[in-house]
């Protein structure tokens, strides 16, 4: 045991400490979702990037049905629980009685894309001043682990046990193919979680959503791609290059409008990579 | 001797041992040790050599790490204990 290092404690040296267990706005790091999940990762640039755009005090996301919704008792921010693909639209109507509001929606593929999907579809196109995060792994997960409208060709689910198939199943949906043309839509990125640095890109995405809303330029939205190795049938050690591998062969990452401007190819935001925990 | 610059602690009590961790590792200091926590999971540990970077942080989803960067860089002897 001797060549390890005590991880028990801090270090009896003087050192600094850069990166904490948990996000401010986060009450405990206990949760019941599976090994290896990736949507507390998500969850965690969600918090952090809320406290980044300095909305703490003045913020409430409005969420929608999935494994994530059992994440909720952790965070320290107002939530108003929406049904299954509707959070979009209470979004609306709670942004226009509170515009100095933080509001953000947090959703999965198969509560926005499969259940909701003309919600989130006319809130951007209405240019509604709301931010919607879309975790998307591509698997119903809470419900049983069926198929969504964003399971790629090829992907293993409950109902498409043998891969997704274009002509039993359909295709998927590309929803940021789909979202970010539409004039209301100020901000669309899509982020991932399978790496540190997706992990650091996804958080300044986040933000800069936020901070499309607070200037008040219109509709935000960032896809953040996350891990289901229990709805993919896999080890959970595998889950992060499956994603990179197949989600991300289909759902291409990076920032597809900013400022309005539609991006001809999806860009990375800019940032210093070296150090993760800025 | 290897140089450290940083360390982690790990809640050990909160992992679920999904190995994310391992692969996400820059330098490549974290293993999966044979110890089991309460619930049954294999949990990490740390070799010498950690750049207090972050990536562990940043890929475990079960909030398991916290970062520490030493004010001036460590020598781990080999067989000793830092």
């Amino acid at each position: 045991m001797s060549d390890t290092i005590r991880t028990d404690a801090p270090p009896e040296a003087a050192a600094r400490r850069t990166g904490e267990f948990l996000p401010k706005l986060q009450l405990t790091g206990d949760h019941d979702l599976c090994p290896g999940c990736g949507e507390p990762l998500a969850v965690r640039t969600l918090l952090e990037a809320i406290t980044d755009v300095g909305m703490t005090h003045q913020c409430v996301g409005v969420i929608g049905i999935g494994c994530y919704t059992a994440l909720t008792s952790n965070m320290n921010v107002d939530l108003i629980q929406a049904l299954h693909g509707r959070a979009p639209s209470l979004a609306t109507g709670a942004k226009r009685m509170r515009p100095d509001t933080l509001f953000f929606t947090l959703q999965g593929d198969g509560d926005m894309a499969s259940e909701g999907l003309q919600e989130v579809i006319h809130t951007a196109a209405r240019g509604e001043n709301v931010t919607c995060i879309l975790i998307n792994n591509g698997v119903f997960g809470e419900t049983g682990g069926h198929m969504t409208a964003t399971t790629v060709l090829g992907q293993r689910t409950k109902n498409s046990i043998e891969g997704r198939d274009a002509d039993y199943h359909g295709y998927p949906i590309d929803m940021m193919a789909m979202l970010a043309p539409l004039g209301g839509t100020a901000y669309a990125a899509r982020g991932t979680v399978h790496d540190a640095k997706g992990v650091a890109r996804t958080r300044r995405m986040v933000r800069r959503a936020f901070e499309t809303q607070l200037r008040g330029d219109g509709f935000s939205i960032v896809e953040i791609l996350t891990m289901c190795p229990t709805g993919w049938f896999i080890p959970t050690a595998e889950g992060p290059g499956y994603l990179d591998e197949v989600l991300r062969s289909v759902h291409g990452t990076g920032e597809w409008k900013r400022d309005g401007e539609l991006l001809t190819q999806a860009a990375v935001p800019p940032g210093d990579d070296e150090d993760l925990l800025a | 001797m290897t140089t450290i610059r940083g360390t982690v602690v790990i809640a050990e009590e909160r992992c679920k041992g999904c190995e994310l961790c391992v692969p996400a590792c820059p330098p490549d200091v974290l293993r999966m040790s044979e110890r089991r926590n309460e619930i049954g999971a294999r949990v990490p540990e740390l070799l010498a050599g950690c750049t207090g970077c972050g990536a562990c942080l940043l890929a475990c989803p079960d909030f398991c790490f916290e970062v520490y960067r030493y004010e001036a860089p460590q020598e781990h002897m080999p067989g000793g204990d830092a």
